[in-house]
């Protein structure tokens, strides 16, 4: 039986270095902007310099709208295929499940086709239209884990109970979905959204094809133009991921408590 | 009916419409819109071909690696008689790092096991190794498997630990009783069981590999003959001079991934049989 631990304890042995080794080597290389000495001046540059502020803020506002379109999409209709349309569930897991299937360079191409300017609805004639397209397109990219998370929270609460308890009350269906059944699920909302913030804010391939001046972009011109900022944005970037995790650890564990209660 | 209709209406605008453009577009000639296959007869041009060969190499051996240390992990983690606080930690870790993906991901590699990174140097002056006169190097096939595996195999930990958490401890218990030799416990008990699941898995980290761009274009610009880099510069630039062979080549993408994807649904329907 010693045998056996000793292969389990090389596996974790050998895949925390594996996972760690390139953490420990961007960091050092971050420091290294300085000859001879340790400093975080990258840091300092990535910081100060506009177009980082600019960009990260862009990916931030996009990432928050992409979230509240996420919700306003996946709720109702999660809700109404669990009340009143369980025979659609095939379908719509199906389309939720699509974004996984057909990769998003390919989305994107589609969009330039179907919404260039000489085209029936041209949105990326003006860069608000590029914008909404923009977070039309990441909600695309988070349906699967925005749907999947909305729908197991809606699992977990009984559904039917709450709706005809609200509707003998006198309630009409915003009322019941938006304070009523939203609040119900906030936790699984909130692991959805931080899912979709963390994909979102350092998306590459959507932004670069529709030129919008979003983090994904930013970071790959960073990288081709310089040396030690894109290993210092590298750890910014692992950090937000890291803190988006994190929070979904933390409601998911405010989700188990409430339940047991 | 009306309350998953912004739902359809959504999915038609933004998602199956822009696809079908494509599918559409792939029939016809560029110049006439007349229907034609030429455009797929175009896709055995060499530089294509070989795009599409790198793509695939690169995607399954990325995969077949992450399946194989990620089953390890995930196996070590749930069965190895583990501390508890291991378990935990892992998921957690493989959260982040499944999502670690794209250009950041590629500076981690850079700074690490590029010319200048971290382990380059430490090679060079601590044990006199000089890791590029092997032939190495970051911007190649198996500097981009190695890169990939940074998100593969935690993808493969966080999709194949609840295979593993099915598995009974009365089953390998029976097993001994009758006498079951462990080899015997996996070859008609828990293989059994679980292949499905780890092959289904191993698909999944397939079509994660093969749709990526960003690590890919980030790492080597566009010196690596990839499919997702090829269509990029093609959607760019019209490099191929033939916009209808680009929508063949995202047809062609999609086919892979849904052929993919599809033996996936099959056999996660079948495994799923034995995990209830």
């Amino acid at each position: 039986m010693k045998e056996s631990r000793f292969g389990s304890w090389l596996a974790i042995v050998l895949g925390a270095s594996y996972f760690l080794i390139p953490l420990i080597g961007t960091f050092e290389f971050s420091l290294r902007m300085k000859r001879g000495e340790y400093s975080f001046e990258a840091y300092r540059v990535v910081f100060s310099d506009p177009n980082f502020q600019a960009s990260f803020l862009f990916s931030t506002v996009m990432a928050v709208v992409t979230v509240v379109l996420g919700i306003l999409l996946v709720v109702p209709t999660a809700y109404w295929v669990q009340l009143r349309l369980p025979k659609l569930r095939p379908l719509v897991e199906f389309v939720t499940l699509l974004p996984l299937v057909i990769p998003a360079i390919v989305i994107v191409f589609g969009y330039l086709r179907l919404y260039n300017s000489s085209s029936f609805l041209p949105l990326t004639n003006s860069s608000f239209g590029t914008n909404v397209l923009l977070a039309c397109g990441y909600a695309t990219l988070a349906l699967p884990y925005m749907y999947r998370s909305v729908e197991s929270g809606m699992r977990s609460i009984d559904v039917r109970t709450l709706t005809e308890a609200a509707e003998s009350l006198g309630a009409g269906w915003p009322t019941i979905l938006f304070r009523i059944i939203l609040p119900n699920i906030r936790s699984a909302l909130l692991s959805g959204a931080f899912l979709t913030f963390a994909i979102v804010i350092g998306e590459f391939t959507f932004a670069s094809l529709l030129n919008r001046p979003a983090f994904g972009p930013y970071l790959q011109l960073v990288g081709a133009n310089r040396a030690y900022e894109p290993a210092a944005l590298a750890i910014i970037a692992f950090f937000v991921t890291w803190a988006c995790m994190g929070l979904i650890q933390i409601v998911g564990r405010a989700r188990g408590d409430s339940a047991r209660r | 009916m009306i309350g998953v209709t912004p739902f359809f209406l959504f999915a038609i605008l933004f998602l199956l419409l822009p696809t079908g453009i494509l599918i559409v577009g792939a029939f016809q000639d560029s110049q006439t819109g007349a229907f034609t296959l030429a455009n797929f007869g175009d896709l055995l041009q060499p530089s294509i071909l070989s795009a599409f060969r790198i793509s695939i190499y690169v995607s399954a051996t990325s995969a077949l690696g992450g399946a194989l240390l990620g089953f390890a992990l995930a196996y070590a983690a749930v069965l190895g008689k583990l501390p508890g606080w291991i378990r935990p930690t892992l998921t957690t870790f493989s959260g982040v790092a499944s999502q670690f993906a794209g250009v950041p991901l590629a500076f981690a590699f850079i700074s690490t096991l590029g010319r200048l990174g971290l382990v380059t140097l430490l090679l060079r002056d601590l044990l006199g190794f000089n890791l590029y006169a092997t032939g190495f190097n970051l911007l190649t096939f198996w500097g981009l498997t190695l890169t990939y595996l940074y998100f593969q195999i935690p993808l493969m930990v966080l999709v194949v630990t609840p295979a593993l958490d099915g598995l009974r401890k009365e089953w390998r218990e029976a097993a001994q009783i009758l006498g079951a030799s462990p080899l015997q416990y996996w070859r008609w008990v828990a293989g059994p069981i679980l292949w499905p699941s780890v092959m289904g898995a191993t698909l999944l980290l397939f079509a994660n590999a093969f749709g990526a761009i960003a690590t890919a274009y980030a790492l080597t610009g566009s010196s690596l003959n990839i499919i997702t880099i090829l269509l990029y510069a093609q959607i760019r630039g019209d490099v191929l001079h033939n916009a209808n062979l680009g929508f063949a080549i995202a047809v062609g993408m999609i086919a892979i991934t849904a052929a993919s994807n599809l033996l996936y649904i099959w056999l996660r329907a079948r495994s799923e049989r034995w995990l209830k």
